[in-house]
């Protein structure tokens, strides 16, 4: 038997335009609990998806052996039957089958077509008592929590004789005390010999569990090393590692009023009844400022900004303070009226209408402003198009042209100069960089800095901590749906942000 | 150039779809197809289904759909005839009570789907079945009518000759016609200018002339037949001049615009700030009104209400906005499409009828010809996807 039971060789997987990875190596040790951590977008989703036959054998480079053997997985079910089961972040029960079904599914137990509902019965009591559940196996999951829906994904792999259990961030949506649960279950299914690969941006949880860490950055793999000779700081260090450079136009400023007041900000989560989403944020955002807001994914920073405008959840206590008035937006109309406005993170999901051209875009949240009783003034809206198109050094042979055919960059473009003709006075841009050329991000970061001169106030939503650092006056970090620290331009590095996103604030100290 | 011709290649596909099957039926029928009279007659009948989907087409830009819109215009139909035959109702008081019917059932419409958050499937197959039972009661199974003489004008009677009633040949049609001809180049040559001082990119003069010669035998196809029988029918004028107005929401006004943007992506255009329940509820309440004008010219050209009056008009009407090169995945439509599906259906009946084929193969052909259009409809969606 190879002490190995996965081995990745010189991994390698190119997107459109991006080496997502890069000739990663990876060995898991069977029976070993290996924890995988990077930043947001250092490739560790994608290892799991070629992992997995999400991507089949044949779209990126390199060798997979299963115990000691190579393997060529064209799909989920390849790998299934070689013993690895992978639980997605999305939970991928059905609500309204119950837990016996769920576990089985796709995999009944069953003669000629008809299942045999007393052995399924039998045998999902049998597994959820592994897992530890004690629960009647008729249960619709549908009425479950989101803890033990995990359980249960967990008990499905394991109904499936997997070898290899992979959990991807398994405690994003859990409480503390589910994740509690979920470790000691780990913990005793590793001392059965289960083999796990723990994909977390909870250090904490990394280290109350793994035996071995591997480090991504970048699409590489950057150290694997015993959990033991490691300490959080070393870890972060790793997984930021790179030097700053000269690509932001860091301006410093003099902050003025305060623009934006965000006082005891809670919302409740729409999806688990009974959970915050946000957690009593506090913050200001004041004149003549770029204040970025940093943070994991899934911790609450698009939601905070959606919730700010009126397009997420119930606000269930806080007040919001737009130039010093006491607002409530109940709708993205009232709020872009009254100058408040929302780059949303999704470009093509939400940002901008693809079958639409980059004029018809431009002016869909300021269509008020090119018409009159509701007749579009076509000229005006054609000059008005025309002006960003230039301002903004949109590359485009016509404003008549689809969004759908622009690059990036460019798409993100119009989709500022739609905000822009807003005339705003608070802009919220959120991942306004993600996915696009270093020169458009550039660019980008040098309007920001127009913006403020001009009076607006900007806040920087971003994954990338280079980027925070390099153009942002004030960056706040977000644990969890609260704002775990707050850091000016000066004092902020790396290191401190990643400790303050990774780490629960109440274990800082 | 290369995208608008890709963007309408669809609706030239369609013309000449039109003009071939036109093309077939002349033959088959031995020039009864073409004749004026029939022409006249086909323009006529297909006025209930180019009004239904004039309305119809924006509500499937946003992305809905009403299956509800030929029991709502026989239900409509009905309470006019009932009114008049039975409460001895005049003219404008009848219609303007079957258009605050149409705006309610729009609106009942348009506060199920927007606000209740069911699906306009659902909401408008409701419909369908809830009002065919209203016509049934309104009716009482039996046919009512005759209508007022001054209502019955709008379904059956034609624009005053100018040249006086005596006249042999009608020039009416042709004034008309030439109008609307110079209209449309005034509208091409401002828009030309316009768009030149703009720096934008206008076709080619070619290109333009090419446009104007098409609009013109457009427009002497359909008027000179016209002219050479009765002259112009009011239900056509009736069509043109809704047509005109819905174009003209749909390409020049605010609320237009955001219709298109719900349709093509409902998320982008919440987080513009547009208010999509709103204007979902007023695009129902527009289609009941639009409902409501098919039921009356309907009821006004058969003059009489009938129990099965209106039946399975809402799929020749869905039809047609397809065929029209409408998406059914919302955010795309024109007007000026759906006429021309309009008459693709009207096309169809009247020729088959001419033809006297067996109404089994009518409805089978018709389906066949439906299927080839959404056929087409999601293959090019598919091309063009970004």
């Amino acid at each position: 038997m190879a002490e190995h039971i996965l081995e990745m060789k010189g991994i390698s997987k190119d997107f459109p335009g991006v080496r997502a990875l890069n000739g990663v190596t990876f060995q898991v040790v069977r029976g070993h609990c290996h924890g995988l951590v990077g930043e947001n977008g250092a490739g560790k989703s994608t290892l799991m998806k070629i992992l997995s036959g999400f991507y089949p054998h044949g779209t990126y480079e390199g060798d997979i052996l299963v115990e000691g053997s190579v393997r060529h997985f064209r799909g989920i079910r390849d790998s299934e039957h070689a013993g690895i089961a992978i639980i997605f972040q999305e939970l991928a029960l059905a609500p309204n089958l119950s837990i016996a079904e769920n576990i089985f599914l796709g995999n009944e137990l069953a003669q000629n077509g008809v299942i045999d509902a007393a052995a399924t019965h039998q045998k999902t009591q049998q597994i959820l008592k592994e897992v530890g559940l004690d629960l009647d196996p008729e249960t619709l999951v549908g009425g479950l929590g989101i803890g033990v829906r995990q359980l249960i994904e967990i008990a499905k792999a394991l109904s499936k004789n997997a070898d290899l259990l992979i959990l991807d961030e398994p405690t994003a949506a859990l409480t503390e005390t589910e994740t509690e649960t979920l470790l000691t279950i780990l913990n005793r299914l590793r001392n059965k010999g289960v083999t796990c690969i723990y994909i977390s941006h909870k250090l904490n949880e990394i280290f109350r569990i793994t035996d071995t860490v591997t480090i991504l950055r970048d699409g590489q793999t950057i150290r694997t090393l015993p959990t033991k000779a490691l300490d959080e700081a070393k870890v972060i260090s790793f997984m930021v590692g790179r030097e700053m450079n000269e690509m932001y136009p860091y301006r410093s400023r003099v902050p003025g009023k305060p623009m934006l007041e965000v006082k005891q900000w809670s919302v409740a989560d729409p999806e688990i009844p009974g959970r915050l989403r946000l957690n009593r944020v506090d913050f200001t955002l004041h004149s003549n400022e770029i204040l970025g807001i940093s943070g994991l994914m899934g911790v609450g920073r698009t939601e905070l900004a959606k919730s700010l405008i009126g397009a997420y959840g119930k606000v269930v206590s806080g007040e919001l303070y737009l130039d010093g008035s006491l607002q409530r937006f109940e709708t993205p109309r009232q709020a872009i009226l009254a100058g408040l406005n929302y780059l949303p993170e999704d470009r093509k999901g939400s940002g901008l209408n693809l079958m639409m051209d980059i004029k018809e875009n431009m002016t869909l949240a300021s269509l008020d402003r090119v018409s009159s009783r509701g007749v579009l003034k076509k000229n005006l809206e054609i000059v008005e198009s025309e002006r960003y198109v230039q301002k903004l050094a949109i590359k485009t042979p016509s404003i008549e042209q689809k969004t759908g055919n622009l690059s990036g960059g460019n798409q993100q473009k119009v989709a500022l100069a739609k905000w822009m003709l807003c005339s705003p006075r608070v802009l919220i841009l959120d991942e306004p960089t993600r996915g696009i050329d270093v020169g458009a991000k550039f660019e980008i970061y040098n309007l920001m800095n127009d913006l403020v001169e001009a009076g607006l106030s900007v806040i920087m939503i971003s994954s990338e901590l280079p980027e925070l650092l390099g153009v942002c006056n004030r960056i706040l970090v977000m644990y969890e749906g609260r704002i775990s620290a707050e850091f000016s331009h000066d004092e902020a590095n790396q290191e401190k942000i990643m400790a303050a996103a990774c780490l629960n604030p109440t274990e800082q100290q | 150039m290369n995208e608008s011709i890709q963007r309408n290649i669809r609706q030239y596909t369609m013309i000449a779809a039109l003009l071939a099957i036109w093309l077939i039926f002349t033959v088959l029928t031995g020039g009864i197809f073409i004749s004026p009279r029939n022409l006249s007659n086909l323009f006529l009948q297909s006025a209930t289904i180019a009004i239904l989907s004039i309305g119809l087409v924006l509500v499937v830009v946003s992305g809905n759909l009403d299956l509800s819109l030929g029991s709502v215009a026989g239900f409509v139909g009905a309470i006019v005839a009932v009114l008049q035959v039975n409460f001895q109702m005049d003219t404008v008081s009848s219609i303007a009570i079957a258009l605050m019917v149409g705006a309610l059932i729009g609106l009942w419409h348009g506060y199920w789907i927007a606000y209740r958050r069911v699906s306009a499937l659902i909401v408008t197959l409701g419909s369908f079945m809830i009002f065919r039972g209203g016509v049934i009661g309104v009716t009482g199974g039996a046919t009512i009518g005759p209508m007022e003489d001054s209502f019955k004008f709008l379904g059956q009677g034609f624009l005053p000759e100018l040249l006086g009633p005596e006249s042999e040949f009608k020039v009416t049609g042709m004034v008309l016609a030439l109008t609307i001809v110079a209209v449309l180049v005034a509208f091409e040559v401002v828009n030309r200018s316009n768009r030149r001082a703009h720096g934008l990119k206008v076709s080619s003069v070619g290109a333009l002339l090419g446009k104007l010669a098409a609009l013109s035998l457009a427009a002497a196809v359909v008027f000179l037949p016209l002219g050479a029988y009765q002259g112009v029918p009011m239900a056509i004028v009736l069509v043109l001049a809704l047509a005109a107005i819905f174009h003209f929401i749909a390409q020049d006004t605010t609320f237009g615009r955001r219709i298109f943007a719900i349709g093509g992506n409902k998320e982008a255009a919440a987080l513009s700030g547009i208010d999509i329940k709103k204007h979902i509820l007023v695009l129902y309440v527009m289609m009941g009104i639009m409902t409501a004008v098919a039921g009356i010219i309907f009821t006004a050209r058969l003059n009489a209400a009938t129990a099965t009056a209106g039946n399975l008009f809402e799929l020749d009407a869905i039809a047609a906005v397809v065929i029209g090169g409408s998406s059914l995945a919302g955010g795309v439509g024109t007007i000026a499409g759906a006429l021309v599906g309009a008459l693709v259906m009207s096309s169809l009946d009247n020729g088959m009828s001419l033809l006297d084929m067996d109404v089994t193969w009518q409805y089978v052909l018709k389906g066949l010809i439906l299927l080839a259009a959404v056929w087409v409809d999601t293959a090019t969606q598919k091309k063009t996807r970004f």
